[in-house]
């Protein structure tokens, strides 16, 4: 679009940080809650063991959930154009999402509650996948932001589902997958009790190696395309390498029973990896893969002046609040979860950090 | 590409699609704002008075708030990023205005209420009584807030102010935000959306109670609650209606054609009267009709002889203002959309006086009629609410944003083989929603509350997922 020749205001490059921020608050947040739901099946032996492990995150999913929402009624407000193209392109990817965190949600509340043991089977299967696939699809839907899917000149993308589905954005799928699910390992390592601990330990130690492999071919390749590409994007060297490091060292951080900087280690790790994207995404807000006049702007996207002042007062004013409230529930909750009376055993168990 | 298959266009299939959506999403926010308040107040009774029925009522009621609260949420997400996904071009007009409540509705309404409602659950007997208190006050303040600010973006399209239109981009900008906020329409709105909803709320209330006083369960404690919601009920039924008629005068300034439509008043009269009840055409042959001389002028004007507007005289005036083209809404749906809503308003008025006159006799006990008869109420609140919108909505057709943008104009140029698919993966969804979740409601709704709790309960507290 003819918005390449100028440069993002001032107010454009703060929400275009802010919802970068979102994104990133909501992918470390509900990460570890999307990999909770799909170790569920993995790390418990019985019903007992699977309500410790959602109540690992009982009271915390949707305050996390909460940040999707915010994040998407900022961008409507902020980028009007790019909330529009994304999500009216993105339109059967997103409509699976929305429906597996409609189930995924629901099973939180109705499981326990159910009358019947077969329901509560159909709600698990609900937890798992309602998890899975969007910590699937939220991967190949990044990818292919800063890929390039088909926008055309009007700012519609256009192609089929399959455009949005090749081998790059599969890989960015497959790496939000395997990351969230040992984020979800070493959250549950550190906040639970007893044998789900120990198994989470287990899980996080086998897919770590993995995990790995899979990130670091995403990040080279995400890298390889951005020099040969028709790129303007910010392509920073320490980041990715910092979510490498991070990424390399959680298999031992657990073996070493180092709870604590493990769960650093793999939120740090999302948390470089999604703002490599967003940065490799600036200026743009999409990328066309027909040609680069009809990449999505910032500038192009934004929102007036005006509108975009008023929320960052809002935001100014607010955002401390719900970051204090949200930190309290965390400090609230921050006992381990065990199985009931299972209190006194954990007493004698020894925890480092 | 193509918009159209087997003559079935995007448009109407987004039409059903939002109206589908929406509606359902409507049907648990009213009882999640209005139970949510009721908690509360039942709770700080428990907890002011330290009476064992009130902490049992809280309990109770508690535990269906929140099964109905999971629901509002789960399809929440769904009205989020349906305006990117159904009504892209909408989006992009509006954005600079529209975007604007509803990511401050986020940041302010939604932290707050699913973080506080997070407390609460499983905060109990792990934060002290005066938080876990605090904590449902804070997560109702947040429902009622983030109804403030949904409805603020709703009234903008039904009323817009405080924006201009820029001639580049043909975008509506928006220049003075207080003006959003303050939008008269969004004040008479917002009245009339709280009050049905804690109406809503009320009588809920009074129908779980009213049906387990029939069955002798619990007298005590449900015997409390079913005063605490005739009172409710009565006091939230004269409200409702009163702001609702404040709205509809409002209307007939606004959207005459709204009101016109809704009386299917189709030449301009003064002294107009209005029609209770119609069998047959509305337009010219109706086979009876029972009509009061003068009230509607009464009711649109607040004069006796008052004019008001008809729909062919404003079909002319809007062709004049807009150009050619049908500028009149779904006449029949708004004539009885309007006429259940206000009907089950003076049902509800008359449901909450009778009760309270039985609780002056201090006969509600033993009124196993008018307890039946309150049970089944529970259906009028949720009917009403649903009818109202579908007024509100359908009566602003053919526009989305009244005057500046219409509903045709809005939809996303997409195959409607898209919008066909996820219509029916929605409604298949939430049908299957509906059943799990009015089930459910209704076996708890059903459980007599446990006098005592018992001691594997509190020591299970750790588990309460
Ligand atoms: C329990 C629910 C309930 C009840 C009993 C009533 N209403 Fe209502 N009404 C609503 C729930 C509702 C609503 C769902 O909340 C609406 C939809 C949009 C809005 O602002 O409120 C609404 C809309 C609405 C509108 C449309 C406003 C617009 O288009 O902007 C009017 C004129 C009225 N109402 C008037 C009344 C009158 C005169 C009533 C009774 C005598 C009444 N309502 C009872
Ligand atoms: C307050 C927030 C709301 C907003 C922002 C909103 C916005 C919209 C939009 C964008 C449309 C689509 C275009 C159209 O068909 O006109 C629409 C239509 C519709 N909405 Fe709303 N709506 C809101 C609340 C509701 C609620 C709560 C209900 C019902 C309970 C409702 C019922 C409908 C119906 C039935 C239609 C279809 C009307 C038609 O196509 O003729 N709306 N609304
Ligand atoms: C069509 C426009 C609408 C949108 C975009 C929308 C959006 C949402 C979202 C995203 C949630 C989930 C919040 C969470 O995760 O905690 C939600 C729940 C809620 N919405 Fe809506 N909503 C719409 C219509 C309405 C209307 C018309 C009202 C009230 C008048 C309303 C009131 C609420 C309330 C009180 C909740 C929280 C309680 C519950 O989940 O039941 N919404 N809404």
């Amino acid at each position: 679009m003819l918005a390449i020749i100028s440069s993002p205001s001032g107010l454009e490059q703060l929400w275009f940080s802010l919802i970068a921020l979102l994104w990133v608050g909501y992918f470390f947040l509900e990460g570890f809650d999307f990999g909770v739901g799909i170790l569920m099946p993995f790390v418990s032996a019985d019903d007992l063991d699977r309500r410790v492990v959602i109540n690992t995150i009982g009271p915390v999913w949707d305050g996390n959930e909460v940040w999707l929402l915010t994040a998407g009624g900022a961008t409507f407000a902020a980028f009007p154009l790019w909330y529009a193209t994304v999500f009216s392109g993105f339109y059967l990817a997103l409509f699976v999402v929305l429906v597996a965190l409609i189930f995924r949600g629901m099973a939180f509340e109705m499981r326990h509650r159910s009358s019947s043991e077969r329901a509560t089977r159909w709600w698990d299967r609900a937890i798992f996948w309602g998890s899975a696939l969007p910590a699937l699809l939220w991967g190949v839907a990044f990818a292919d932001f800063v890929h390039g899917v088909p926008v055309g000149a009007n700012a519609t993308i256009g192609g089929t589902f399959f455009d949005l589905v090749k081998p790059y954005a599969l890989l960015g799928g497959l790496a939000t997958l395997s990351l969230f699910t040992l984020h979800g390992a070493t959250y549950l390592g550190l906040k639970s009790e007893g044998d789900v601990r120990i198994r989470a330990h287990g899980v996080a130690q086998r897919i770590a190696p993995i995990t790995f492999v899979i990130v670091t071919g995403f990040l080279a390749w995400t890298y390889q395309s951005a020099r040969t590409m028709h790129h303007v994007g910010l392509v920073p060297p320490l980041l990715p390498v910092v979510a490498l490091i991070a990424l390399a060292g959680v298999g031992w951080l657990v073996r070493e029973r180092l709870e604590g900087w493990a769960f650093i280690a793999t939120a740090l790790t999302i948390v470089a990896f999604f703002t490599t994207l967003f940065l490799n995404l600036y200026p743009n807000v999409l990328v066309s893969s027909i040609s680069p006049h009809y990449d999505l702007t910032m500038v192009a996207s934004a929102s007036q002046p005006y509108t975009l002042e008023v929320m960052s007062w809002v935001a100014l004013i607010f955002t401390p609040f719900v970051l204090l409230y949200q930190s309290w529930t965390y400090w609230i909750f921050k006992k381990r979860v065990a199985r009931p009376g299972a209190a006194s055993e954990a007493l004698r168990d020894t925890t480092n950090v | 590409m193509s918009l159209l298959i087997a003559g079935i266009s995007t448009l109407s299939l987004a039409r059903w699609q939002f109206a589908v959506t929406t509606v359902f999403h409507y049907l648990f926010v009213p009882l999640t704002i209005g139970l949510g308040l009721l908690v509360a107040v039942l709770q700080t009774a428990s907890y002011r008075t330290g009476d064992a029925a009130y902490e049992r009522m809280t309990r109770f009621f508690g535990n269906l708030f929140l099964v109905n609260f999971a629901i509002g949420v789960v399809t929440g997400i769904v009205q989020e990023f349906q305006f990117g996904m159904d009504w892209s071009k909408y989006s992009v007009f509006v954005g600079n205005i529209f975007g604007a409540p509803l990511a401050i509705e986020g940041l302010l309404a939604f932290f707050m209420e699913s973080t506080f409602l997070g407390i609460w659950i499983f905060g109990r007997g792990r934060v002290s009584k005066r938080v876990h208190l605090a904590s449902i006050w804070m997560a109702s303040l947040g429902t009622i807030l983030s109804a403030a600010f949904i409805v603020a973006a709703n009234s903008w399209m039904q009323h817009p102010v405080g924006y201009v239109i820029d001639p580049k981009t043909h975008q509506a900008v928006m220049n003075n935000f207080w003006a959003v906020m303050t939008n008269s329409t969004f004040i008479a709105a917002y009245g009339h959306v709280l009050f049905s909803a804690f109406l809503t709320g009320g009588v809920f209330l009074l129908a779980v109670s009213a049906w387990h006083l029939r069955k002798g369960h619990d007298l005590e404690a449900f015997s409390k609650a079913a005063k605490v919601a005739i009172v409710v009920t009565v006091v939230t039924a004269i409200a409702t209606m009163f702001l609702g008629d404040n709205q509809a005068k409002m209307e007939e300034v606004q959207q005459p054609m709204k009101m016109a439509a809704a009386e299917a008043l189709y030449n301009t009269e003064s002294g107009a009267s209005f029609s209770i009840f119609t069998l047959g055409n509305l337009q010219d042959n109706p086979i009876l009709q029972v009509r009061i001389p003068h009230i509607l002028s009464v009711l649109a004007t607040n004069t006796w002889n008052g004019k008001v507007q008809g729909i062919n005289q404003l079909q002319k005036q809007a062709v004049h203002q807009y150009g050619a083209g049908s500028y009149v809404p779904m006449i029949w749906v708004l004539y009885w959309s309007f006429r259940i809503m206000v009907g089950l308003g003076i049902l509800l008025f008359l449901l909450g006086g009778i009760g309270l006159w039985l609780v002056r006799k201090r006969r509600l006990e033993r009124s196993p009629r008018y307890l039946r008869f309150a049970t089944w109420m529970v259906l009028a609140p949720f009917l009403a609410n649903s009818f109202g919108w579908i007024f509100t909505e359908v009566g602003r057709q053919p526009w989305v944003v009244n005057g500046l943008l219409t509903t045709s104009k809005a939809v996303t140029a997409i195959s409607p083989g898209y919008v066909a698919a996820s219509l029916i993966g929605f409604t298949a969804v939430y049908s299957l929603l509906a059943v799990i979740e009015i089930g459910l409601m209704v076996r708890l709704a059903k459980v007599a509350p446990a006098v005592e709790v018992p001691a594997e309960a509190e020591r299970d507290l750790e588990l309460v997922y």
